[in-house]
This record gives C-alpha cells, sequence and structure tokens, in this order.
C-alpha cells in the first residue's frame, strides 16, 4: 500500500491551511501571516485560514490603532475575497473565551468548533502556523 | 521523505532554530532529504553572519551554513521579512544604499513564493515556532 503523500503528482491543488492564533498587534505574526496568504493566493492553491486563541482579535471590527503608531492592517482581512481567499473559519471556543461572537467580526465567516476545526486541520496538506 | 522546514523565530531568544536543526541533522541521518530551509518573521535573524556567541555556546547561523554546504539544503531568508530587520545581501545592500551586507554563507533572500513552492514540492512542511 503507497503512502499518502506518494500519491499526489506535480501540478495538484494542494490544501493549505493558515492558523492565526496570535493577536494583531503586540507581535507581528499577523500582519506577515496576512502578507503570506496575499503572496500564496498567486499559487493558487486550495487555501483556507482559521482564527483561533487571541487569533480571532485580528479581525475584529472597530480596530483603531491611532494612538499606537501602527498601521491599522485589519480592511486588508475584507480584501481576502478578492484574492479567492474564501474559507474562514473561526474557533467556537476562541471567540466565547474572549466575550464575543460573531457579530463582532469584520468579514464573514463560518464558526466551528474545536472538535470540528481538528477535523479540518487533519484533512490539509500544509499547514503554516502563526 | 523530502521535507520542508519554515523557522519563524531567531536564534537564541527561542529554541525554535535550535529544534528545527536538530530535527534536520535527525531526518538527513535516517535517510531523508531536506530540500529547503525558509526563515520567516525573526526568523530571519538565522541568516546573519554577525552573531558572536561566547566560545562555549553553539553558534546558530553557522551551524546552518554547515549543515547546508554538508546536505545542499537551500536556506532561503524571506526578502519582506530580512529587510525590515536588516538582513541584507550583497545585491540588497547596493539597492537599499547600505553600507555592508550581513548574509551568512549558504544563505540566500528570496521571496515567500518560495515557502509555498516548497510547501506544494515537498512530502511534509514543518513549521518551527514560539
Amino acid at each position: 500500500m503507497s503512502e499518502p503523500w506518494e500519491e499526489e503528482g506535480p501540478g495538484e491543488i494542494r490544501k493549505f491551511m493558515y492558523v492565526n492564533r496570535k493577536a494583531p498587534y503586540g507581535t507581528i505574526y499577523a500582519l506577515e501571516s496576512l502578507e503570506v496568504v496575499l503572496i500564496a493566493a498567486a499559487f493558487e492553491q486550495d487555501v483556507s485560514m482559521v482564527f483561533m486563541d487571541d487569533g480571532v482579535f485580528q479581525i475584529k471590527k472597530g480596530q483603531d490603532t491611532g494612538q499606537i503608531g501602527m498601521k491599522n492592517f485589519s480592511p486588508t482581512y475584507r480584501a481576502l475575497e478578492g484574492y479567492d481567499v474564501e474559507k474562514l473559519y473561526v474557533e467556537a471556543e476562541s471567540l466565547s473565551e474572549r466575550g464575543l461572537s460573531e457579530d463582532d467580526l469584520l468579514v464573514p465567516v463560518e464558526v466551528m468548533s474545536r472538535d470540528a476545526i481538528a477535523r479540518l486541520m487533519d484533512e490539509q496538506d500544509v499547514i503554516l502556523s502563526f | 521523505m523530502k521535507y520542508a522546514i519554515l523557522v519563524n523565530e531567531g536564534p537564541y531568544q527561542h529554541q525554535a532554530s535550535d529544534t528545527a536543526y536538530q530535527f534536520c541533522k535527525a531526518a538527513i541521518e535516517r535517510g531523508h532529504e531536506v530540500f529547503r530551509a525558509f526563515f520567516y518573521h525573526d526568523g530571519v535573524h538565522n541568516g546573519s553572519r554577525f552573531p558572536v556567541p561566547p566560545q562555549d555556546d553553539r553558534n546558530i547561523p553557522v551551524q546552518w551554513s554547515e549543515l547546508a554546504a554538508a546536505h545542499d539544503i537551500d536556506l532561503v531568508v524571506c526578502i519582506a521579512a530580512a529587510q525590515r530587520r536588516g538582513i541584507l545581501d550583497e545585491g540588497e545592500a547596493q539597492r537599499q544604499g547600505k553600507d555592508g551586507d550581513n548574509i551568512a554563507p549558504g544563505f540566500r533572500i528570496s521571496g515567500l513564493g518560495q515557502l509555498i513552492e516548497a510547501g506544494i514540492q515537498c512530502d511534509r512542511l514543518l513549521v518551527f515556532g514560539d
């Protein structure tokens, strides 16, 4: 029996998942993760993004960075659709632990349970976590 | 198996680069291939040849350079992340009007496309981060 990684031929579209776990400011992970997603869009892979832990704050409405001297890059998440990045998943537990709901988010997402996200991760070819 | 590696943290402050290095060594010893290590976020600092750690400590950039030379690993530093953090090769230093470059032997500066390409070409892409 061949292993799963031996079945994939060249040119096959792979499932890439970007897992965002950090708050948008305080560290640069969120901003640079978004840069990866935007560049990667040109490769026309099967892309999804997950927001969990403090990463859910990345797509919270009403971000105002005026007082911290950093660019508010949250509008870029709204542009993702134009890059064919349309599968955005948010972990339900991470939202509720932070007193947030789907209405607090600035882009349409699918809210999923921790278990469902774990199953989704299992289906991926490449997971990049930031 | 054909592995690609992503290193997201700089040397010494975090163990991620050490762990990635140990993984690469172990994988190669077991007969696997590590064809590319991509350095992102503060991970680009692994590609500076300027660190001068105490003599009884490991020199992380030198370790990477030696491993790459011995086993033909493509060490790629992300250009966007490198420009932010002052990691320059000769060409970049000239383009940006800087008075010197600091990239370590065996490393090259290129775009995020190299990371995505590695994710498409590898059997497994491993992320080493915080």
